[in-house]
């Protein structure tokens, strides 16, 4: 049993689980069950950072670094905690705070209720084998098959061979690579590596899964096959996920909740589907512009004006969300006011598992004090992007 | 050639192999511990000890800077001290091992640095502890290097015990050197030279051979 906090166990499970099962020593490691045994939807811990601080000492001419400033992030079991960033914001230094690669220089990082920046380095490893962790480059051992990578992490307990094998197994088919058990990572694509990974991450049946940039060396393709693989193992293992990522598409896939982090702050924090309909900071704006229909089209950028005298039309940018996204807000506007629209561009979508529409409108300019007091009526977030004559 | 003669050279080059095994026995068996511990003590990594590394690496450089037939002159007491006499075969294997091993150690190092620091951070974040790195990740992954570096060793080993025949120490050079040379028997010296050549490019082969078998770097058929 991989359970160390019995009253955090679902109720149909504590009430079931024998209690010898469950380690005496807190925050002491246990040996993984073979996974058959293993509730389902019982694995997540929640992770708490409190004022968490890094400075890099100086090096050589260069000065102290003060890589992460005072973050604070309450990520609760379960779910799937994006964190956005430029190269350099501090995103690497943040996750690897979770599991004691980095030790912050102040504050806490709880995970489970153990604070990992006081433990020493044996309870540490014991703690680390709670938080999986996959990477951007894949970090698998070109010695070894898929198969003995997955088995690494529980060679390293000393497991029986047998129980080792029941697990690898159990987890290469979660990934779907039973076929490609004795393959060695040379012969393996970049996605099937990041399974591979992902097995690997999950063999001592962590709570907490951390992917540092997991899917940046991926095709736009692959990508969102590995990130349906980390739903799933969300889903279905109940395992928390915290994610690092410079790609908002990798956010808006899976994401529950973002945090966007510049210069060793987060900036700016919230549900997906709330941070990409308003995002308050010009950096998150920018990371969303990056999104494909999120720009102005090229071909109306060039015709826009800013002066509204002897315009006919008025360009507005209409974001829709949750229940207004669902709902026939443009024709109903045409019919109501009886007015012509053109549509411009846009992107219609799925954010964060809501509903999501982000339109560009043109509309006779004599009409537009009523078309934004009827967008309004909506629910629709209206900007004035420009004129055009 | 005269069947003594032929007895003679078979002699020589049994000593040869007899030397040179034990000799890169022993210098592996202190030099793969030397070179990965060279190669995990620098700021900031796994073993981390900056002044025990830095002492470490002019040990090392000193004994490799040395000529070899200096070093064999140099460290005869120590010689006599561990094999009990500074003269033969078996007394020559001591300056062949001190001057093996932090040779095969700076290969050693070379070779573990050369594994995907990523590898490491991957094991620590499984919670692996740093003997376990060493041994479950570090050896593997350099094991191709590791066995071109013992490879290289033993070649530079063969060279090195043609020269312990100026303490007695026998083998092909010795032969080459008393019966080739001072008894101008040229026959002699180029069948010393001849079984030298197959002895290194058997050895350059095997090792190679093996160095591919164990690269999964590679794809292979």
């Amino acid at each position: 049993m991989m359970l160390h906090d019995p009253a955090a166990a679902p109720v149909f499970f504590r009430d079931l689980a024998p209690a010898e099962s469950f380690p005496i020593r807190a925050g002491a490691s246990s040996v993984p069950a073979a996974g058959v045994d293993r509730p389902a939807g019982g694995g997540g811990a929640s992770i708490v950072l409190d004022g968490v601080s890094k400075i890099f000492p100086a090096r050589g001419s260069d000065g102290p670094v003060e890589a992460l400033k005072e973050i604070s992030l309450d990520i609760p079991r379960g779910e799937i905690y994006g964190v956005i960033g430029r190269s350099g914001a501090g995103k690497s230094t943040l996750i690897r705070a979770i599991n004691g690669l980095e030790r912050p220089s102040a504050g806490e990082v709880i995970v489970d209720g153990v604070v990992i920046n006081r433990l020493d380095e044996r309870a540490l490893r014991a703690e680390r084998r709670k938080i999986g962790m996959i990477f951007q480059h894949f970090n698998l051992l070109s010695s070894r098959t898929a198969f003995e990578n997955v088995a690494l992490p529980l060679e390293l307990l000393s497991l029986p061979r047998a129980t080792i094998r029941d697990k690898v197994s159990g987890l290469l088919e979660l990934v779907g690579l039973t076929d490609k058990r004795d393959r060695y990572p040379v012969e393996l694509s970049g996605g099937q590596k990041q399974r591979v990974g992902i097995a690997r991450a999950l063999a001592t049946d962590p709570k907490v899964l951390l992917s540092d940039e997991a899917t940046s060396a991926l095709d736009p393709e692959t990508t969102r096959s590995i990130l349906a693989l980390l739903g799933k193992v969300n889903d279905e293992l109940g395992v928390t996920i915290v994610l690092i990522t410079h790609e908002m598409a990798v956010i808006k896939e899976i994401c529950h909740r973002v945090g966007v982090i510049e210069a060793g702050r987060i900036i700016e924090e919230g549900p997906v589907s709330e941070v990409f309909a308003h995002p308050r900071t010009a950096t998150a704006r920018s990371f969303i512009g990056s999104l494909p229909g999120r720009e102005i089209p090229a071909s109306l950028a060039g015709r826009l004006g800013a002066d509204p005298a002897g315009a006919s039309q008025v360009v507005l940018r209409l974001t829709l969300t949750g229940e207004a996204a669902g709902q026939p807000v443009v024709t109903r506007l045409a019919r109501e006011l009886g007015i012509d629209i053109a549509l411009l561009g846009g992107q219609i979508d799925s954010i964060g598992g809501a509903p999501f529409a982000l339109l560009y409108v043109g509309v006779p300019a004599a009409a537009e004090g009523r078309v934004r007091a009827a967008l309004d009526a909506a629910g629709a977030v209206t900007e004035v992007i420009g004129h055009v004559a | 050639m005269s069947p003594e003669l032929l007895a003679l050279i078979l002699d020589s080059t049994l000593e040869t192999l007899y030397m040179v095994g034990v000799a890169a026995l022993i210098g592996t068996l202190a030099g793969l511990p030397l070179g990965i511990f060279l190669a995990t003590s620098a700021r900031g990594e796994l073993f981390e000890a900056v002044a025990v590394n830095r002492v470490l690496g002019v040990i090392v450089n000193a004994t490799r800077s040395t000529p070899f037939i200096i070093l064999v002159v140099a460290i005869i007491p120590f010689t006599r001290l561990v094999a009990g006499t500074s003269i033969g075969t078996t007394a020559a294997i001591v300056p062949l091992s001190l001057a093996a091993a932090p040779f095969i150690a700076r290969i050693v190092e070379a070779a573990v640095r050369e594994v995907d620091p990523g590898l490491v951070e991957a094991s620590l974040a499984m919670g692996a502890t740093p003997l376990q790195i060493v041994r479950k990740v570090l050896i593997p992954e350099a094991l191709p290097g590791l066995v071109l570096g013992v490879t290289l060793a033993i070649v530079s080993l063969l060279s090195n015990s043609a020269m312990v025949g100026a303490v007695g120490g026998g083998g092909l050079g010795d032969l080459g050197i008393r019966y080739g040379y001072q008894r101008f028997m040229p026959e002699v010296m180029l069948m010393v030279v001849i079984v030298l050549i197959v002895l290194v490019q058997s050895v350059q082969t095997l090792g190679e051979t093996l160095a591919r078998r164990v690269n999964r770097r590679q794809r292979q058929g």
